[in-house]
């Protein structure tokens, strides 16, 4: 059937429709998101991730109210081994190991999310403006990311970590500590994605048709930035998880009475041989969280950003 | 070149020289020294107050960086808390730490090229499969967790299936070890874990970007048409393919050189080494901390070594591609 020539865009999908429709084929419009969604639905492992992901966080936040042991509760089984009655084992002063491990997934889990969720927010409107409009913030956010490229990122960590360090036993201080840095690397990011999507035709259009700045970059280039974004603001989380665990290790995470998974790992290190459960549950809870963590951003990258996809 | 170069120069002695100053207001206020003098009820307020002299702490802010930047500019790191002077300790502790970072680095090359040009030659095979999984699991891995599993399990079970100590865990050497091989095995014995650990945490990434590259370049024409005219199938892996993917490599290589050094400092004190990481940790976290003038020097050395690394870098991505010009 030939096509009228000077038909429009929506009959001809129009017209498109009704002739599948005639040959018993269901066609439905899918937006972007629904494409998206369906490539990740693809990635098996990545899949697999999220639901382990998803697991580990009810699992972390329900069983430690749920299990019989509080985490900071004293038993008077002392650094014994992985029983009925401890699953996990006990450490030397009597603690659950089981109720520390869910505890500590929980914490580590939230301060990373939101680490990713304030560089995520930080990053994209200071990288959204540095790329639009260039400029002063543009030359400022260049040269201050440089000083955060040339300053070795633990080392200002230490330091910011060691500044709040006598708050830290409230989680939310060390992630506005990890949050302090991490927020570079996104604007980055978004300045970079920002700048080639500036010189497009839609974004001329607007000009032309007048639209604010704003509206600019809400309507139309975030949206089109927000596959990298949600990608990294992903990495980011796996990121945050290892290096809260490093500070934990150097005594500068967050501080007792709570606990993180990084800390549990850091106090078992000088009963590591004797009492090996002490170590290898809270190390395998930790790895295995960042490995789906990794996946699943993997698996995201994907499904919203296949241009950008690691020949995988 | 000769004003590419002179203008990375200018441009990172800027970047210092901002670093420095930020990096000291930051350590200045971020804690205070006297804290635990103070929390001392058997510490006379005099004391205190000539502490306080001592560091200059009573001087506005400014003026104490000025003091350090001309210190500086004389070669003086100035006097650490604990009332030695800072420049003679530098040295020692870069030394220890370099035993640790070169070999790491130059081990961590090697591995990633091989395993990234394996995995891109046998793509989607089963080792490729396998190796994907490691460096997925490598990079999940924080950094004192690999050092735990190390020292704890592995050099254990190998010590005492040998019988006697193999691999040492603590410190960089033995003291007092005389004799060119004695030294010299002390050292290596010393020296295989740690070097182990960085290694672990940093090829994984570099391997994933190797194979991606070579990926890449193997799927272009220049590849097809080397083929096409009759060179073998090593020769086009090797002298046509490789060559050109090492480049994006030896960009990531450089960036991530100053994440090297912060594994470093966690490596060092997981094995117990005196280096330069140990020596910016004790600053920071030391009895009277944080040592601001200890934090600056390992700031300088660290900031323009990684600096230089860069430089170097850039210099030699454009001596292995051709098309890249400095402008």
């Amino acid at each position: 059937m030939p096509e009228p020539a000077f038909d429009t865009a929506t009959t001809a999908v129009a017209a498109r429709e009704q002739r599948a429709a005639q040959a018993g084929l269901n066609v439905e419009a899918r937006s972007q998101f629904q494409l998206a969604a369906d490539r990740f639905m693809h990635h098996r492992l990545a899949l697999a991730s999220l639901a382990f992901f998803v697991f580990m966080v009810l699992v972390s936040t329900a069983g430690a109210h749920l299990w019989h042991y509080n985490y900071a509760q004293i038993t008077n089984q002392f650094a014994t081994g992985p029983s009925a009655q401890h699953p996990f084992g006990t450490d030397l002063i009597g603690h659950d190991l089981l109720a520390q491990v869910l505890t500590g997934t929980a914490t580590s889990i939230y301060t990373a999310v939101v680490v990713a969720a304030i560089s995520t927010v930080v990053g994209t409107l200071i990288g959204a403006v540095a790329g639009y409009y260039g400029g002063m913030v543009d030359a400022v956010l260049m040269r201050f990311t440089d000083l955060v490229l040339v300053v070795p990122g633990l080392a200002i960590l230490l330091v910011l970590a060691h500044g709040v360090s006598s708050l830290a036993s409230n989680p939310i201080w060390i992630a506005l500590v990890l949050a302090a840095l991490f927020w570079t690397y996104l604007a980055r990011l978004v300045r970079g994605t920002f700048l080639s999507l500036r010189e497009r035709e839609f974004v001329e259009s607007q000009w032309a048709i007048g639209s604010s700045d704003r509206r600019i970059i809400l309507r139309h280039l975030i949206p089109n930035a927000i596959g990298p974004i949600v990608v990294n603001a992903t990495l980011t989380v796996a990121n945050a998880m290892l290096v809260e665990a490093a500070l934990s290790y150097l005594g500068l995470g967050i501080q007792p009475p709570s606990v993180s998974l990084g800390g549990l790992i850091a106090s078992a290190e000088g009963d590591a041989t004797v009492m090996p459960w002490l170590f290898y549950f809270p190390a395998i809870f930790l790895v295995l969280i960042i490995l789906s963590v990794n996946f699943i951003g993997d698996g995201l990258r994907d499904a919203l950003d296949p241009a950008q996809r690691v020949r995988a | 070149m000769g004003a590419y170069l002179l203008r990375r120069v200018l441009a990172g002695v800027a970047v210092l020289f901002v670093a420095s100053f930020l990096v000291y207001l930051l350590v200045s206020v971020s804690g205070n020294p006297l804290a635990q003098l103070q929390a001392n009820p058997h510490i006379s307020p005099a004391t205190i107050a000539a502490a306080r002299a001592e560091l200059h702490l009573n001087e506005p802010l400014l003026q104490r960086y000025w003091t350090w930047l001309s210190g500086v500019a004389h070669g003086n790191f100035g006097t650490a808390t604990t009332g030695q002077l800072v420049g003679p300790q530098l040295w020692p502790r870069i030394e220890v730490t370099l035993k640790m970072v070169i070999p790491a680095t130059i081990l961590s090359i090697l591995i990633a090229v091989l395993i990234g040009v394996l995995g891109a030659v046998k793509q989607y095979s089963k080792v490729d499969h396998l190796l994907t999984g490691l460096a997925y699991l490598f990079f999940s891995t924080p950094v004192f967790v690999v050092a735990i599993l190390l020292k704890d399990y592995l050099a254990v079970d190998v010590n005492n299936g040998i019988g006697h100590t193999v691999l040492y865990t603590i410190g960089q050497n033995t003291p007092g070890t005389t004799g060119f091989w004695n030294v010299l095995t002390d050292n290596v014995q010393h020296t295989v874990l740690p070097v182990l650990t960085l290694t672990v945490v940093t090829y994984a990434a570099w391997s994933r970007y190797q194979r991606a590259a070579l990926l890449d370049v193997l799927n272009t024409d220049y590849i097809r048409l080397a083929r096409a005219k009759g060179l073998t199938r090593r020769r086009v892996l090797y002298v046509h393919g490789l060559r050109n993917a090492l480049v994006p490599v030896v960009t990531v290589v450089s960036l991530d050189f100053a994440t090297i050094l912060g594994g470093a400092v966690i490596v060092e004190i997981a094995f117990g080494w005196q280096g330069f990481g140990q020596f910016l940790f004790q600053a920071l976290t030391g009895p009277v901390s944080p040592d601001v003038n200890s934090v600056q020097a390992w700031l300088v050395i660290a900031a323009t070594a990684v600096i230089v690394f860069n430089i170097v870098a850039d210099v030699a991505y454009g001596l292995l591609d051709p098309r890249i010009r400095y402008a």
